[in-house]
């Protein structure tokens, strides 16, 4: 069973390399995969290069989905951190 | 014998910090990914190769834990930068895409990291925005790291140096940065970079010559050449031949004597022969420079560029962080002004960060004051913190980018409202500062009689207001020429916004970088502007040639030229009017080994 939940960018740099390794860190705390998709295509949150490559600036609405509903708070942590804008701002 | 013959190879790129250094090159090779050469494993070996890969992946991570550990505190805002390239080095493509290379396609590990790479670079390159685009150096960045290990080439050489030598390199890196020792560096040359570059910026502060932008410096420059770096004109001599090398010899003299002398004197006022004094401050991107600014003897900070905060870290810095920079400026200058410009992002930058919709035309898009417009928190946060900071010198607040009046009552508005919720936090703070507009598109200058009854200050960023006024991109070689600040357009711009300050009392500044140019200061002089803001470095032999000149005589000359039709009919003018005053400032702006000599 999967778990999403979409949320909108609002931090100026966009999923950058610095943001991308924020969510990478606490992706990479999941029992199971993490991803982030955009607009159909889908990266593994747990490697910030893949995440960068999904190429989401400023005010791109991303979702995010868990494989495993015992990672909860893992999506939620993700979500409340691209809504805060990563403490950016 | 053909190297015996002296090959005086002349190449040049933009000179990003001032001076003139000669002697021996040292090239730091870090293209490795491209020249690696690709061999089969047998199948009993695989394991043993992933296990080579892993351990210098493990390498390369301790490296930079102890890389990060010894940046000193002024470099702090790289560990950002390093720590992702930490990360980086374990990130599931590059590292599991590695391995899954090295058992699938039974190659080395150098070869399997450079097809990975190569993979991912490809993701990169294609995305539309050049900020995102420009994330694939840091792939090459991280990647070299492993690459190095596994080739046991390791770049402990760079920490190795012993001499003084001149820095050759593509591109550096803020890892690469951090480990030269910096006291052994004589000057910087790169392929790559510009004028606002790491490189650029590092090299400013220490106040030794770099010249970027080279294209294929690194690639024609070998360890031991023997190489002349002007960082005024922008140009490197290569093996330069007896003649070339004295005449740098002597260039170099006179420049050294030259700052000396221009340095010794720059404390005092920049105060006309007839008694007319006119600020002369410094445009600045770091908190660091402004000791540079203060060595210079500048009158206030004309120009603080607040973007490097958000740009160089890959992240946007809180209001603490903001009003602890900003308060930081404040007290170290004092009483002098500090003039902190809102944040300019946008243009290239930022252009394509609107999910709707690629630019066309980055320069006329969503930057500077309309991003900050429809980015209130953003906006709010960096207001604050000046209000903030404004209680602990002499601060002044300038919005980029005007181009009507209702930018500037909105942004009043929401200055009001900042200090208005600073209020209701029982923050303490200071709300009657300055505001001042940046003139910088030309529809500013024809209502500047207008915009003048809203704010308290004018400054001219003429590096815009000259491309927005003559439709061209001066990044764009095939049209640069027409950039010209001497134009008299320019000048009968610069007039109409100091005739309408004048109107209102207010005061008028220059902050482009034609006005570092001593060439240009006799009409800039002339044309009653009341500061003008530069580069540090430049600020002495400005201040210098100010207390030769005649404010008098400036204004009508001054007069005289914005009825000339061209740029180079003003030039001539200056020149045959104040050519004996202009004689050594001009001389190292000069064109290289062929520039023209002084008189003796």
């Amino acid at each position: 069973m999967t778990l999403t939940k979409t949320v909108k960018l609002t931090n100026p740099l966009g999923l950058h390399a610095r943001a991308a390794a924020k969510i990478a860190k606490l992706a990479e705390k999941a029992r199971c995969a993490v991803f982030i998709a955009k607009d159909g295509e889908e990266a593994d949150a747990a490697s910030i290069l893949d995440v960068i490559g999904l190429y989401c600036p400023y005010g791109s609405e991303v979702t995010v989905r868990i494989t495993d509903p015992k990672d909860v708070d893992i999506l939620n942590g993700i979500v409340q951190m691209i809504g805060a804008g990563f403490g950016e701002m | 014998m053909p190297d015996t013959i002296a090959r005086n190879i002349i190449i040049k790129g933009i000179g990003a910090s001032m001076g003139i250094a000669i002697g021996k090159a040292y090239l730091l090779e870090q293209d490795n990914a491209d020249v690696v050469e690709e061999r089969f494993v047998p199948p009993e070996e695989i394991e043993a190769e992933v296990i080579r890969f892993k351990e210098a992946v493990s390498k390369a991570r301790e490296h930079l834990r102890t890389i990060i550990e010894d940046v000193p505190d002024e470099y702090r805002d790289h560990v950002y930068i390093l720590d992702t390239h930490r990360m980086l080095l374990k990130d599931k493509l590059l590292y599991e895409g590695t391995i899954e290379q090295i058992r699938e396609k039974k190659v080395n590990a150098e070869q399997a990291l450079k097809k990975t790479v190569d993979k991912v670079k490809g993701n990169f390159k294609k995305m539309p925005d050049p900020y995102f685009r420009d994330r694939a150096s840091d792939i090459v960045h991280a990647s070299n790291l492993i690459l190095e290990r596994l080739l046991g080439t390791g770049p402990s050489k760079i920490a190795d140096i012993d001499k003084r030598v001149i820095i050759v390199a593509h591109d550096l890196s803020p890892a690469e940065t951090s480990q030269i020792q910096l006291e052994k560096v004589k000057a910087f040359i790169t392929d790559l970079g510009s004028h606002t570059s790491h490189t650029g910026i590092i090299a400013r502060s220490l106040e030794i010559p770099a010249v970027l932008g080279l294209k294929n410096a690194s690639q024609v420059i070998e360890t031991g050449d023997f190489i002349i770096v002007d960082g005024n004109a922008g140009v490197v001599v290569i093996d330069p031949d007896e003649e070339t090398l004295s005449r740098y010899h002597d260039r170099k003299d006179r420049f050294e004597d030259f700052q000396a002398q221009v340095t010794r004197t720059s404390g005092l006022p920049a105060t006309t022969t007839d008694q007319h004094h006119i600020s002369i401050c410094a445009n600045i991107s770091l908190l660091e420079e402004v000791v540079s600014a203060m060595d210079h003897g500048s009158d206030g900070v004309g120009l603080y560029r607040t973007e490097f905060l958000y740009l160089n870290r890959h992240s946007l810095p809180s209001e603490q962080d903001l009003f602890e920079n900003y308060k930081d400026l404040a007290e170290i200058m004092e009483e002098r002004e500090v003039t902190i410009r809102t944040l300019d992002l946008g243009g290239d930058k930022f252009a394509t960060s609107i999910p709707w919709g690629e630019e066309m035309n980055p320069a006329l898009g969503l930057r500077a004051i309309r991003f900050c417009l429809q980015s209130p928190e953003i906006f709010t946060t960096q207001l604050r913190a000046i209000l903030r900071a404004a209680r602990f010198g002499n601060i002044r607040i300038m919005f980029p980018m005007i181009s009507q009046i209702e930018e500037i009552a909105a942004a009043k508005r929401m200055l009001e409202e900042a200090a208005e919720s600073l209020e209701k936090d029982g923050i303490p703070f200071r709300a009657d500062i300055p505001v001042g507009a940046m003139i910088e598109v030309p529809s500013a200058v024809f209502m500047a009689d207008i915009l003048a009854k809203e704010v308290d200050f004018f400054s001219v960023g003429t590096n815009d207001l000259i491309q927005y006024s003559f439709a061209i991109d001066r990044v764009n070689k095939q049209v640069a020429g027409i950039y010209q600040p001497l134009h008299p357009v320019v000048l009968r711009m610069i007039d109409r916004v100091v005739t309408a300050a004048k109107a209102q009392g207010i005061r008028t500044a220059l902050c482009g970088e034609m006005g570092a140019d001593p060439v240009n200061l006799p009409v800039l002089l002339g044309l009653e502007l009341d500061a003008i803001s530069m580069n540090p470095l430049s600020i002495p032999a400005i201040k210098n040639l100010v207390r030769m000149l005649s404010f008098e005589e400036a204004k009508t000359f001054a007069r005289g030229v914005l009825n000339r039709a061209t740029a180079s009919e003003v030039r001539q003018m200056i020149l045959e009017t104040y050519g004996d005053s202009l004689e050594m400032a001009t001389y190292f702006q000069s064109n290289g080994p062929n520039g023209r000599l002084p008189a003796a």
